[in-house]
This record gives C-alpha cells, structure tokens and sequence, in this order.
C-alpha cells in the first residue's frame, strides 16, 4: 500500500524528516506517536503533498505509483485522504455542495458516474447521522465557526463519503472530550477493512484505547526510533518519552566514537 | 469684442462649419461649443437641452480631473476624442458570427451564453440576429400594459420631455464632478425609466432586452424616476465581454424613488480591462446616485465589477425621506494590471435613516483595489444607523488591497458600525481543498465566490449564476 524509504525532508531550510522509513500493508492501521516537533505534522502534510515540505531524499510508493511526483488533487484521487489537525474554514461555501464537488471530482478523474444531489444527500445524512452530526452543519459554510468537535467529525465525515484506500488521521483526537472522542473512533473503526489502511498520528494513548492499532511507531527527531505491537503505546504513557531520548543519545554517542 | 460678438461669431461658426457637414455621420476629434450643438442638433433636441450640455460645458472648462483616488490614470487627451459617431451601418458589421474573433467566442463559450445572444452581442448585423428582436416586441407589449415608460434616452427626450426636464441633473447636478459634466455635456444617449404610481414593474428591466442600447456608446446617461410605492429592478450591463472601440467611459446614473417606493439596480460590468501587460483596456469614470427623496424610499446598488483597465465609481445614495434606506453591494475584482478605486456615499438627512454597505474587493496578479466610502450623517438625521462591512481578498503578493473609509456625523444619536478584513487566499483554504482532489483552479473560484456570497445573493437569480461564472474565468491563470 504504503512504503516510505529513507524519507529527508526540510521545512524553511529545516531538516525535519532526517531518513523516516515505513511500509504499511493492506488493511492495517499504524500508530505514530512521539514528542511535541518530532515531526509527526510533517509526515502527514508531505504525505497529502503540501508546499513548503521539500523533500530532499528518499522515496514514497503509494500502489505502485511515484507519489512526490503527485499533485495534493492527484494524490486526493488516487485514495489518500489526511483528515487535518486543524480543518480550515472557508467562509461562504456550503459544507455539502463542497464535499459533493470534491466526491464527483474524483469520481470523475477515475471515470466512475458523478453522483447526483438526492444521491449525494441522502448518503450524506445517513454518515452524519452515524457521527451523530447535526444535520444542519452540512448547509453551513465548511467549517466556518465550527466547534473543535464539529470540526473533527467533519473531516471523518468526508473521509467516509470520499472512501480512501489510505487515510492519515493528524492528531484527530486533540481538542476531542471523551464523548466526542468515542463518535469519532467508532466512525473510523467502521472505516476499517482489508483493503483501507490507517496511519494515527497522535500524542496521546487514550486514542489508541479506540482504534487499536496493529502497530505502533516512535517518531522522535525526525526518524522512527522504535516499533512495536500496542504495549509500546501503553509504555510510552507510564513512562513517557525520555527513555527513547536517552537511548537515542547514547545511539548516537555510539556512533560518534 | 462683445460677448455679444463673440457669441454670434461662434453661431455663425456652428452655422457655416456644420450645415453643410449635418448629414455625416462623425465629428472630427475635438470638443468645443459647435461640437455639442452639433451632437444636439443630430439627435433633434429641444433648445433648453442644448442650453443644459453647453452650461454643463462651460463648468467642465473650469474643472479639472479628479486625482485624490488611489489610481494611476494616464494623461487623457480630450481633444483626441471624436464626441459623436452614428452607429455602425448594418452593412459595415460582421455579417455572421463566422467573421467573429474566436476568441471572443470562446470566453461566451465559458459564460455559457446562449448561442443566439452570442451574435448580438459580438455585433453581428442585426438582421442575422432575429431571436432578439421578438423578445423585445412581446417585452413591450408587457410593459406598456403595465404603464411602464423604458426607453432610449433620445426617445424620452422626444415623447417624455416634461419629465426628462424635471428630474434630469436633480441627483447629479451638471457640475458636479469632471467626469459628470462632460457627460451632461456630449452624452449621446441611454436608458429612460419610469415607474407610475402604485405599480409593480411586471419584470426585471435590462439593457440586453432594449436593442439599441448596445451603441449608446462612451458617455451614456440613464434616468430612472420610480413614483410613490411603485417598485423596479433594474439590470445594467452584461456579463459577456462587448466589443467597444472606446477607451474612455464617463457615464451617469441618476435614479429617483418617491414615497414608499424602490429601486434595485444591479450592474455587471465586464469590459475590456486590458491584456496582461497592462496594454489596453477601458476607462470607466461613472457617477452613479439615487436620491431616496420620499419616506419609506429604498434604493439599492448591487455591483459586480470585473472588467475595465480603471475603474472609479461610487454609487451613492441620499437618504433625504424619513425611515429612507441606501444599500450599497459592491464585488470589484482586479487581475493582471487593473485598477479599482470605488465604494459608495451614504448620506443621511431623513430621520430613521438606515444604510448597508458590503464591498468585496477581490485583488489578483499585480491587481489595485481600493475601497472609498463616506457615510455622513446630518444634524437633523435623528437615529440614522449604518452598517459597513468591507474585506479585501489577495491572490498572489503583487497585488494591493486598500480601505478609505470616511465617517462624517453631526447628530449624537447615529449609530455607525464598520467591519473590515484583509485577508490573502489561504494557502490553507487551496491545500485543504486540494487534497480533497479539487484542482487549484476549482478550488480558487470556489473560495472566491465563497467570499462574494453576500453580495451574490442580492442579485438576481440568472444574473448570480452568470456572475458565479465571470469571476472563475476573470481569474483564469490568477494562482500558479
């Protein structure tokens, strides 16, 4: 599905990324986890293909095709989706007519029939029902004035309406009380299958609790510095992150002599 | 020399330069008094109008252009103008929509203009173009059931002169500006209105339905006198491109509401506004004003401005009845070298006054816009209230927003609200609508006329919808 080679990236002439390598399989979900600027952000935003986030070494195959070579639009179409930290509000557009452009236009660039109004609204309100959204939040303008929550579910919302084969789910929990954390887990765990596969990136374990994870990965300065099965997440809330840091010192003290 | 003298010897140059030349159908380039008497005597008016062009003339001698807008006009020759020339003759037009430019076509293509309009507009012989012309025949039939005067301005001239004399130059006085008195002066025709008493105009009145109104060329004129609790709405413009060998625009808009009466008047403008160099492109200095003079009175100004290289313009309303109200929606956008200077003036003098303004200043490319506003409130205006809102959006960083907003009261108990924001098209708002699998040129017209709804929503249906598709190709090639 996914496979991230030897992955350098700068912000702003700032290495960020320093060789992130991470293959993800058919229908598994992986967790990221790691400190405040290990650069878990960044990996979500070079994934759906950002400006500013260069890239100056190392490969990404998505299903078989070159993705830096991909636009964020082409990247959209052929099945990435990043449900964003902070959804962004445009002011003026109506949430549904925004999320039925975007369904039809890739449906269209995969040369599948548009799907029309009653179509799109009838499966529109039956996914926000499931995410126990108001109704009304799909004629409101996309995110404007929105609740953190409101947000949140939105952005699963389109990611159960665009139906990705890969979603990146960018600390989807934060800002989420433990009701609206419940909604938004279970509308990704519906989401789960053989054929979609996950990354979760998050600082916290409480939403690995939800949405269990296969694997689970330690970002710190810019690399994967472990991998495990779930435990590992639990470890890291015991014990926080400064084990990692101490053997990642002495790695590098290693190195250096 | 008397005056008397001098007066006689510039009749007998009228007289002798032009007697023979009555029958042609351009004046060379150049404006003086024969000049206007000539344009007076082609189109057959009566003698005060003569008296009113050449007063309005002499004004303008003493005046000179205005400078204080945010615009880099260049030097205008007004000597080079040629100030009449009779519309082309059927014969001299292209013949069928074959010997059109294709280029032009293409931009109808995208606007989705229906095919027979396509060839009035591009100025095919009219012959060719028979859908119209039916339409304008059961049009005026509807109309004149309804008692509703629409008309060329010549026309009202002719068959309405007690009216035309009573109300023209009331809301704009011939010397009012520079701009509005060579109007007054050489204007050479435009739309008449009139509303009576009571009634509700049975449809939207355009100047696409009035066949003629295509060649009331550079300096053209409108009157619109809706009577007590009569209501119209009133459609300028189109959102077609038109072709115009004219550079320099300077028309006037006067438009009067009597008790309980109301005026929407909704204006695309979408002329040529240069290549992407800056080369070309119209000149557009319009004065357009409503007088609200009867209680309960509402005028309202929706525009849509996208074309034209300078455009400085600002509908304005007086709110002299009590319980009187001004709206003022204004979209300009700048691309490529254009430049906008334009907003509107509220002036409250009626008691319970109330004013809206919303203006949506769209800046692209190396685009200029600014929005100039006053809101002035008089000392009898008690409890006068306006509300101001205006944000400016950036596309690109060479380009330029700019907000002058005056505020004039002298009664205590005004209330006056003012909003604005400047804000550049988020490469947040593309990025998030991108990696939805929009494209960035979708995406852009999507987030613009997101940022124009409310002006949008004001105006006519099929007019917004045209609207919705001028500003996405106005901004073709604005991002990347």
């Amino acid at each position: 599905m996914l496979k991230i080679d030897n992955l350098h990236v700068e912000v702003d002439g700032k290495k960020i990324l320093k060789g992130l390598s991470l293959t993800v399989e058919p229908g598994q979900v992986h967790a990221v986890m790691g400190p405040n600027g290990a650069g878990k952000s960044t990996l979500g935003n070079v994934l759906a293909g950002r400006d500013g986030f260069e890239v100056i070494e190392g490969s990404i195959e998505f299903l078989g095709q070159d993705l830096l070579t991909m636009g964020p639009d082409e990247r959209a179409i052929a099945g990435l989706f990043l449900a964003f930290q902070y959804p962004v509000a445009i002011p003026g557009v109506n949430n549904a007519y925004f999320l039925r452009t975007a369904l039809n236009a890739q449906r269209v660039a995969r040369g599948e029939p548009e799907l029309d109004a009653m179509g799109f609204l009838k499966m529109a309100r039956e996914q926000a029902g499931a995410l126990e959204m108001d109704d009304k939040l799909l004629q409101r303008a996309v995110n404007d004035g929105f609740s953190g929550g409101e947000k949140k579910r939105n952005e699963i919302l389109q990611m159960a309406m665009l139906q990705p084969r890969l979603a990146v789910l960018d600390e989807t929990d934060s800002g989420l009380d433990i009701d609206a954390l419940r909604i938004v887990s279970e509308g990704v765990n519906r989401l789960r299958d053989a054929q979609r596969s996950m990354i979760v990136i998050t600082h916290y374990q409480r939403l690995l609790d939800h949405i269990v994870p296969d694997l689970v990965h330690v970002l710190a300065d810019g690399r994967i510095v472990a991998s495990g099965d779930k435990s590992l997440a639990l470890k890291l809330e015991q014990e926080g992150y400064a084990w990692l840091r101490e053997a990642d010192l002495s790695e590098q003290t290693r190195m250096a002599s | 020399m008397s005056n008397a003298q001098i007066e006689q010897l510039i009749d007998s140059r009228y007289k002798h330069g032009f007697v023979t030349d009555i029958d042609s159908d351009t004046v060379p380039p150049g404006l003086d008094e024969d000049v206007i008497r000539f344009i007076s005597a082609k189109k057959g008016e009566p003698e005060w109008l003569t008296e009113w062009r050449l007063q309005a003339y002499r004004h303008w001698l003493t005046m000179t252009a205005p400078d204080w807008a945010k615009l880099d006009v260049p030097a205008i020759d007004f000597q080079a103008i040629s100030y009449y020339s009779a519309p082309k003759k059927e014969s001299d037009k292209p013949q069928s929509l074959d010997e059109v430019d294709p280029k032009l076509l293409e931009t109808y293509d995208k606007l989705g203009v229906p095919l027979h309009e396509r060839a009035r507009l591009a100025g095919v012989a009219v012959d060719a173009v028979f859908d119209s012309v039916s339409v304008t025949t059961t049009f005026k039939e509807k109309l004149a059931d309804a008692g509703v005067i629409f008309c060329s301005f010549s026309e009202a001239v002719k068959d309405h002169p007690e009216l035309v004399k009573k109300y023209l130059g009331t809301v704009v006085p011939t010397g009012d500006n520079f701009f509005a008195a060579l109007n007054s002066a050489v204007f050479t025709d435009g739309s008449f209105v009139y509303i009576p008493e009571g009634v509700r105009c049975p449809m939207e009145l355009s100047t696409y339905f009035r066949i003629n109104a295509i060649n009331t060329g550079q300096f053209e004129r409108t009157l619109i006198i809706a009577e007590k609790g009569s209501y119209v709405s009133y459609l300028e413009g189109c959102t077609a491109p038109m072709r115009d060998e004219n550079q320099l625009h300077a028309a006037v808009v006067e438009l009067i509401a009597l008790e309980d009466a109301e005026i929407k008047y909704s204006t695309v403008q979408n002329w040529y506004p240069g290549d992407e160099n800056g080369k070309g492109g119209i000149y557009n200095f319009v004065t357009k004003r409503g007088d609200c003079q009867g209680d309960r009175s509402r005028i309202s100004w929706t525009q849509v401005e996208t074309g034209s290289a300078i455009t400085w313009k600002y509908p304005s309303c007086i709110l002299r009845g009590d319980d009187s109200s001004g709206e003022f929606y204004s979209v300009a956008l700048t691309h490529n070298y254009q430049q906008a200077d334009t907003g509107t003036k509220m002036i409250h003098l009626g008691k319970n006054t109330k004013s809206r303004i919303i203006s949506k200043g769209i800046s692209a490319g190396h685009g200029q816009n600014s929005y100039r506003g006053l809101v002035k409130v008089a000392k009898g205006a008690d409890k006068a209230r306006n509300f101001t809102q205006c944000d400016s959006l950036l596309i690109g960083k060479q380009c330029g927003a700019h907000t002058f907003p005056y505020i004039e009261s002298t009664n205590p108990s005004a209330q006056i609200e003012h909003e604005a924001t400047t804000s550049r098209i988020g490469e947040d708002q593309l990025f998030y609508c991108q990696s939805r699998g929009l494209d960035e040129e979708t995406a852009v017209a999507m987030i613009v006329n997101g940022f124009c709804k409310e002006v949008f929503q004001e105006l006519p249906m099929e007019f917004a919808v045209e609207a919705r598709a001028l500003l996405e190709v106005s901004l073709e090639g604005a991002v990347g």
